[in-house]
């Protein structure tokens, strides 16, 4: 072995341990207040709230005591309820808007069905933090103040413009001549959209079905400005706003929510990432 | 089949939208139906404010400072994450949490990570001895630390999905390039900076775009940790038309402030669709 392998050797080995080097330290940064959650719900308060305890131990036996806790005396089963009913409805919403509206931009012809699919896409963009103080008045005179369904009423309108834009990707990649050949043989268009582009394009709905209900989890500015009560509100809200006693935090049972709310959808989603990404790319990357 | 849809939005966005610049000019309260044209009134009085001025300023270091760490983490973390290896489909996991988790429930973690009393940051900077054991730093109380604070929890928020974005275009480069370079004799770095980062530009772009768009509008992150304190020193202009419009009834004056978000979005609005012209076009 010659000296110049033996250095192409070392220098990759030190390119390996640099980069498993940066891997460990962001893999730790990014998920390090998941841990610290994780630590947070299962300890004792009288250990918690010890501060000659290093932290990262347990001193005394953990405990579901916080656990008990939310799921007794707090209103967490409610969010988490009100959560997955609006998000529900939300989805439907969309799907029954997006769907064929996606479905009509990728069969227009020419440019025009990239360029409107452009603008509904760019609705997405504009902010609720431009939009919560008139759409509160919206909300208002339609009489769902207060009320979980004026986020069923209002969320969608920022699903719709992004699930439109992810399924008229999808639906371009399917070849016209299948509908063409099953109009041909006698169904109408909406029978060939049903019975055909539909049952191959699940993947594609799928996506939007999560995406959607992710989205409902995730919002913050509008569930906050909308409802008011406790109880009407969304885990997103509920959880850091009102799980708080007066001035008190229960850190314990605060963390165990926050560890609930947020590792199954962080799940799921990874599941979808690829297809999201290319929604956001534009396809400038191919 | 495209009007259900876009009647949706239209109401929702199109509608509310109009109207953010019809309260703007008028003098609209919380409780009141009246209505009176007032001109450009609110936004003179937005302007002579020292808290909007403040608002603006923070906003502007608040997006620049966690776009710059956001593009040069995402970098490097996509560059770290392009090759296969073992294990990489829990990292990608486990780096994403962040971004998929409610950004509300992330801050409140962070919260308590960053607590006054009990802060494990300040537990372990103690042990290190890197900071006095009975003055520790106080995170979320002092102006400057506060407004860091926030930075980093939002960048903590958003370098997943930059990451993700900037990883689709690591991917997309041949690999027969870099070694092209290689072989004719130019270093890893003037590779790097030379040949691979310019080939990046365009996806780079995208990433930044979205990034100013989720930085610029969102007092999720502030409105949490600090609630724009201490005394209105990590106040942004979204959170500042929250607590003027919102809590503060002032109808006309918060959409005034939120308009001011308008300049900027704009301006990426339009970057987008050079971008998606060209990916058109290209």
């Amino acid at each position: 072995m010659d000296a110049g392998g033996r250095s192409r050797r070392g220098r990759r080995a030190l390119g390996t341990a640099i980069r498993w080097g940066i891997l460990a330290a962001f893999s730790a940064g990014l998920s390090f207040p998941f841990y610290w959650m994780l630590i947070t719900t299962f300890k004792r308060t009288s250990d918690l709230y010890d501060l000659k305890n290093n932290p990262f131990l347990f001193h005394q036996p953990p405990t579901l005591e916080h656990l008990r806790l939310l799921f007794r005396d707090t209103l967490f089963p409610r969010w988490l309820w009100n959560t997955a009913m609006a998000g529900t409805l939300v989805v439907a919403i969309t799907l029954l808007l997006a769907l064929p509206a996606a479905y009509a931009l990728a069969r227009l012809t020419g440019r025009w069905g990239e360029r409107m699919g452009i603008a509904i896409f760019l609705t997405y963009l504009v902010p609720p933090t431009l939009l919560f103080i008139p759409l509160s008045r919206v909300v208002a005179a339609l009489g769902l103040q207060d009320s979980i369904w004026s986020i069923v009423v209002v969320y969608p309108s920022f699903t719709i413009p992004f699930s439109t834009w992810l399924l008229m990707g999808f639906f371009k990649s399917i070849p016209r001549e299948l509908e063409d050949a099953a109009m041909v043989d006698g169904l109408t268009r909406f029978q060939a959209f049903r019975k055909l582009i539909v049952p191959v394009s699940l993947s594609g709905i799928l996506t939007v079905v999560i995406f959607s209900f992710t989205l409902v989890t995730q919002e913050f500015v509008y569930a906050l400005t909308f409802i008011s009560s406790a109880s009407h509100q969304t885990v997103g809200v509920g959880v850091p706003i009102f799980l708080i006693r007066g001035d008190v935090y229960y850190w314990g049972s605060l963390m165990a929510a926050c560890l609930i709310a947020s590792l199954p959808i962080g799940a799921v989603y990874n599941l979808f990432l690829d297809r999201f990404i290319a929604g956001f790319t534009f396809g400038s990357v191919k | 089949m495209l009007a259900p849809a876009i009647l949706y939005v239209l109401a929702l966005v199109g509608a509310p939208f109009l109207l953010a610049f019809v309260y703007a000019v008028g003098d609209v309260k919380v409780g009141s139906t009246e209505y009176h044209f007032v001109g450009l009134h609110n936004f003179a009085s937005v302007l002579q404010s020292p808290s909007f001025r403040r608002a603006l300023r923070n906003s502007i270091v608040f997006t620049v400072c966690s776009q710059i760490l956001v593009l040069v983490g995402g970098n490097i973390l996509a560059l770290v994450l392009k090759d296969a290896f073992r294990g990489r489909r829990l990292i990608r996991f486990l780096v994403l949490l962040p971004w998929v988790a409610p950004v509300s429930i992330g801050s409140i973690g962070w919260k308590w990570i960053l607590d006054s009393l009990y802060s494990v940051v300040n537990w372990m900077l103690i042990h290190l001895h890197l900071v006095p054991e009975f003055s520790p730093p106080m995170w979320l109380g002092d102006p400057t630390l506060a407004m860091i604070s926030v930075i980093l929890v939002h960048t903590w928020h958003v370098l997943p999905f930059a990451t993700v974005i900037l990883l689709a275009g690591w991917t997309a480069i041949p690999r027969d390039i870099p070694e092209a370079c290689a072989v004719d004799g130019a270093g890893y770095f003037r590779t790097l900076f030379q040949i691979t980062i310019p080939m990046l530009l365009p996806i780079i772009n995208v990433a930044l775009l979205f990034g100013i768009v989720f930085t610029f509008t969102d007092m999720t992150v502030i409105y949490i940790l600090t609630r724009g304190g201490p005394y209105d020193t990590t106040q942004v202009l979204p959170s500042l038309a929250f607590f003027t419009g919102i809590l503060g009834s002032d109808l006309a004056e918060g959409a005034a402030i939120s308009i001011f978000l308008l300049p900027l979005l704009v301006l990426v609005a339009w970057r987008m669709l050079r971008t998606a012209h060209r990916a058109e076009v290209g």
